[in-house]
């Protein structure tokens, strides 16, 4: 702990001058400015890649109020007493994911929506987000650690239906980020290193396996992102766009609504899964390293929520939550540069869309209900 | 809690910040690893990608020049601009992209008529180098109801595109196009030769005849603008614009009126007329029969109608006014009397006695006159009035080959001397070495006797004809024989007047006794109006005197290949009907020849109608040569 807090004297500090209105309400004031922050950029952003749009940036916001409220709502549970509640959150979405599998509903062949009468269309893959780290926790932690290979086991079954269930829909994107928030559950509960390993030289062996189950369209990402100008005009199209975009924003960008590859129509997803491209070109390195910045700050402070959490089930939860954030930035920026295939991944609290910004908010409030309860210490 | 499990736990928690340790040392790494990339990107490659990105929104356009008009003597227009429009496809907005191509022209075809053809060419288009989302077109010249059609079923046929252009049209077509020429849709043949940044939105180029030849002059400059489009290829707006400069115009000779007199009269026959202003050399009218229409040339003439047109025994794509060989006949026999005269060869009061026939030697091969027992005796006046073949086989043997082809030189015979007219052809003007080299023979006495009476190896076309003529009017006198009269509004007397080589003429012919001239041109005024001249029933009542000769020109054979049918046969087997002259007598302001093929005599054949034409210029009304081409232009 004292690595810890030579890390961040100044939070600590901060912390130690008594029960005021943060710890009241048991919010973050650090992730809540970082998260305000990020989401005020990525407005300014989004306003220029939905085309100069005011009922995209206020239907965000309406979206964002949503997100707090969820987060506040979350941030004033004691999650170790709901613990047990877990099984029953977990068998629930995989139901629900069960329902998307019959009569969900989606576009552009991929069925991902569930609309029931009388409630907003969700997707309960983006519910699992959170209960598969929650379950994993819970199980874990009630288990020896370092956890025993049978309960590993157990956790990447527990792990794999609803990832195998999400990408059937097909979406994955979530059932990329579902599964690696698993993953890093078991990482973090201590898995031996000698199975950390094992695991990383199986996974590679499987790539051959999983590039047999891949349905032709995913195939076709993982061809085009090797060699994109191979169909310039077809499945090329939207990497070789975004990196004319970014490239041609340079150090300082061209500018606030200047962008030609976004306005002109040649950058596809503008607001939604392509943003960063719009804000490489318009504002250049110096505006992605920003919010990269923005980012590498969110990423530190879970990391030191993690270091102050002191029971097991807060550790895990903790970590993973940290770290599939970290998941979500690399995927998307990732992929918008042409680093990697092209996966269904948003930037985190930037891209438009309601359903990522709640749960991605939701998870922050777990972080932040964490270290409301963290152990205070002389 | 014991201290065994105190133990477990503190160790549990220092492997797990061991742990978050190795997360922060992975976060970092990554980042690094992301912002190399960006850097890589927006740094190392931004040059590029600023070039790509202006690549995307910038298009340079080319913008094709109107194509300069051609108007006739008059000013009323020959060859305009009209809009057209052709049904294009870009393939990258059809549904399925360019795998959808034939499910988006079956669908089409419910719409507008589409042939094979059409998709044929279609699929050459779109298999030659193009940007994305620029229009392949698919057929041209869509009617105003086709449009229409389309626009209403536009909303299930993404990606389909009806594009205006303007495309040539000839307002008054048939009958003129052996005088213009046309344009095409450039070929790939074409397209090798001309300048490609010039014609980079031009689709059409001079075929034939003064479109062909005026081409440079026609075409103008291309413009060029640089737009910005979106993904889709709309224009968002035009960031530079170079205009395009308008070809220019170019007013011909060619008087519309005259061409249809002309048109008219050979309606239903197979033959030529050429008429040329001999004060000028400018060609007044020029008319081959049968024609055709050039305007379905323009958008592309269906194959069918092409056969036809190709395969029809009367050859209406065949330009008879300036490829047509005809033996000139007797029309030549004013020029072979000055001949005579000028070289010294006979004497001015020079007769013969016409038995009717000619022999080169006592018991030798009879040289027929076209009169049975012969003209009696015949000095030069009476044997250009009668057309006295024995006299010409006379003085043709007398000259022999080569003083007979040298003057006929001086009146244009042998070479080509108008010109505009890319396609005229030079004829045969035999000479001892043309036989040598075409026929491997020697010049036989036999030889100049045929060619003395315009027959044998002497071939002429009607246009050499008309220009005989007109050097006969001007007493030798050369005009450079042309179609075009003024570039906007810029007089053109010969065509290096605008930059163009000149075809070589002949110097003007100056007689040792210039009153030779007076003598033929009576003997040519007695042909129309002399009590015994050939074509004494075309002249008559006529308010002005005209001059002229006639000539019938024998048919030698029929081609193999022609349709065995007996009542075709004999039309075809008689003889050419040929004429030339000029009207007034003194002063001309019309030198014409005419050539009714297989049309029998040329008294009967082609004198009457180089009559009517005479007439439609003399007395349609003053001031012929009114400055045109500056009224619309």
């Amino acid at each position: 702990m004292a690595d810890f807090q030579r890390l961040a004297p100044e939070a600590i500090k901060h912390f130690r001058q008594g029960p005021g209105f943060w710890v009241k309400l048991k919010l973050d004031p650090w992730l809540l400015i970082l998260v305000i922050a990020i989401m005020a950029f990525g407005l300014v952003v989004l306003y220029s890649g939905s085309g100069a749009s005011e009922a995209a940036v206020n239907k965000q916001l309406a979206r964002y109020a949503v997100g707090f409220f969820g987060m506040v709502v979350i941030t004033q549970i004691n999650l170790r007493q709901v613990q047990r509640w877990m099984p029953l959150l977990y068998i629930g979405g995989v139901l629900l994911l069960l329902a998307v599998f019959l009569f969900g509903v989606g576009a552009k062949g991929a069925q991902r929506w569930l609309a029931i009468p009388g409630f907003p269309r969700f997707q309960p893959s983006e519910i699992m987000k959170l209960v598969v780290p929650l379950t994993l926790a819970w199980y874990l932690a009630s288990r020896p650690r370092p956890p025993h290979l049978v309960h590993v086991l157990a956790v990447l079954v527990l792990i794999a239906v609803p990832v195998v269930m999400i990408a059937k829909q097909p979406d994955l994107g979530t059932a990329l980020l579902i599964g690696s928030s698993g993953v890093f559950v078991i990482f973090f509960a201590g898995l031996l290193w000698r199975y950390v390993i094992a695991a990383m030289v199986l996974g590679a062996a499987a790539l051959p396996l999983l590039w047999m189950g891949m349905r032709d369209y995913q195939k076709q990402r993982v061809l085009t992102f090797l060699d994109p100008e191979s169909d310039p005009l077809g499945s090329g199209w939207n990497i070789i766009q975004s990196k004319i975009a970014i490239g041609s924003g340079g150090i300082n960008g061209k500018g606030w609504l200047q962008g030609t590859q976004s306005h002109l129509d040649f950058l596809p997803e503008t607001h939604t899964d392509f943003i960063v491209a719009v804000l490489a070109e318009e504002f250049g390195l110096i505006g992605v390293c920003l919010l990269l910045g923005l980012y590498f700050l969110v990423l530190v402070r879970g990391l030191i929520i993690c270091a102050y959490a002191a029971h097991p089930f807060d550790r895990m939860l903790a970590a993973s939550l940290t770290l599939t954030f970290f998941v979500y930035v690399v995927v998307n920026i990732g992929m918008v540069s042409g680093l990697l295939p092209v996966v269904g991944v948003p930037l985190p609290l930037v891209s438009y869309g309601g359903t990522s910004a709640v749960t991605l908010m939701a998870s922050l409030g777990l972080l932040m209900s964490i270290h409301a309860r963290r152990p205070q210490r002389i | 809690m014991p201290w065994s499990k105190m133990d477990v736990q503190r160790n549990e928690v220092s492997q797990f910040k061991t742990r978050l340790w190795l997360a922060l040392l992975l976060i970092l790494l990554v980042f690094a690893g992301l912002i190399t990339r960006l850097v890589y990107l927006q740094v190392v490659q931004h040059e590029r990608y600023v070039t790509e990105s202006n690549d995307n929104r910038q298009q340079l356009q080319a913008i094709a020049p109107t194509r300069g008009l051609i108007y006739d003597t008059n000013g009323n227009l020959l060859a305009g601009n009209r809009a057209s429009h052709s049904l294009a496809l870009v393939p990258e907005m059809l549904v399925g992209g360019r795998r959808g191509i034939d499910a988006a022209l079956a669908e089409l075809a419910q719409v507008v008529a589409i042939d094979a053809d059409d998709i044929k060419r279609f699929k050459r288009r779109l298999n030659q180098p193009r940007r994305p989302y620029s229009p392949v077109a698919l057929r041209f010249q869509l009617d105003a109801e086709e449009i229409a059609k389309i626009t209403v079923n536009q909303h299930r046929l993404p990606g389909v595109r009806v594009v205006p252009e303007l495309v040539r049209y000839y307002p008054m077509d048939d009958g003129f196009v052996h005088a213009l020429g046309y344009v095409g849709r450039i070929n790939d043949r074409e397209l090798a030769k001309l300048d490609a940044t010039n014609y980079s939105a031009t689709h059409h180029v001079g075929k034939l005849g003064v479109e062909r030849y005026y081409e440079a002059e026609l075409h103008g400059t291309v413009g060029r603008q640089t737009v910005e489009t979106n993904a889709r290829g709309r224009v968002l707006q035009v960031l530079d614009r170079v205009e395009p400069v308008p070809g220019q115009n170019i007013t011909l000779f060619l008087d519309a009126q005259l061409q249809q007199k002309a048109v008219q009269l050979l309606a239903g026959k197979r033959g030529a007329i050429v008429a040329i202003d001999p004060n000028t050399g400018g060609i007044l009218a020029m008319a081959s029969a049968p024609s055709y229409g050039a305007n379905q040339f323009v958008t592309g003439i269906s194959s069918a109608n092409y056969k036809a047109l190709r395969e029809s025994a009367d050859l209406p794509l065949f330009n008879r006014a300036l490829r047509g060989r005809y033996p000139p006949a007797s029309t030549i026999k004013p020029v072979m009397a000055i001949a005579g005269i000028d070289s010294g060869i006979i004497a001015r009061n020079f007769s013969i006695w016409d038995p009717g026939y000619y022999q080169l030697a006592e018991g030798g091969r009879l040289y027929r006159d076209w009169k049975k027992g012969g003209h009696g005796r015949v000095n030069i006046h009476k044997s250009i009035v009668e057309s006295v073949d024995t006299f010409y086989y006379t003085i043709a043997h007398i000259m022999g080959n080569e003083p007979m082809a040298n003057y006929l030189a001086r009146f244009g015979l042998g070479q080509v001397t108008i010109a505009d007219q890319p396609e005229a052809t030079q004829a045969v003007l035999p000479t001892k070495q043309w036989k040598r080299v075409n026929r491997n023979a020697s010049w036989f006495p036999g030889d100049s006797l045929n060619m003395g009476i315009g027959q044998g190896f002497l071939s002429a076309t009607p246009t050499q004809l008309a220009t005989m003529a007109m050097v006969l009017a001007n007493k030798g006198q050369w005009h450079q024989v042309r179609m075009i009269k003024a570039i906007d509004d810029k007089a053109v007397n010969k065509v290096s007047d605008i930059g163009r080589k000149d075809p070589t003429q002949p110097e003007n012919l100056v007689l040792k006794r210039s009153s030779d001239w007076n003598k033929v041109h009576a003997a040519m005024v007695d042909v129309m109006h002399g009590k015994k001249g050939t074509a004494r029933g075309s002249g008559a009542n006529s308010s002005y005197k005209m001059a002229g000769k006639t000539g019938t020109a024998q048919v030698l054979g029929i081609k193999q290949d022609e349709d065995y049918d007996v009542e075709k046969i004999a039309e075809r087997f008689r003889d050419h009907g040929l004429y030339i002259g000029w009207a007034p007598a003194k002063n001309p302001v019309i030198a014409i020849a005419v050539i009714i093929e297989n049309g029998g005599g040329g008294s009967s054949s082609a004198a009457p109608l180089a009559r009517k034409m005479f007439d439609a210029r003399m007395l349609a009304g003053p001031n012929k040569d009114s400055k045109g081409g500056d009224n619309d232009g």
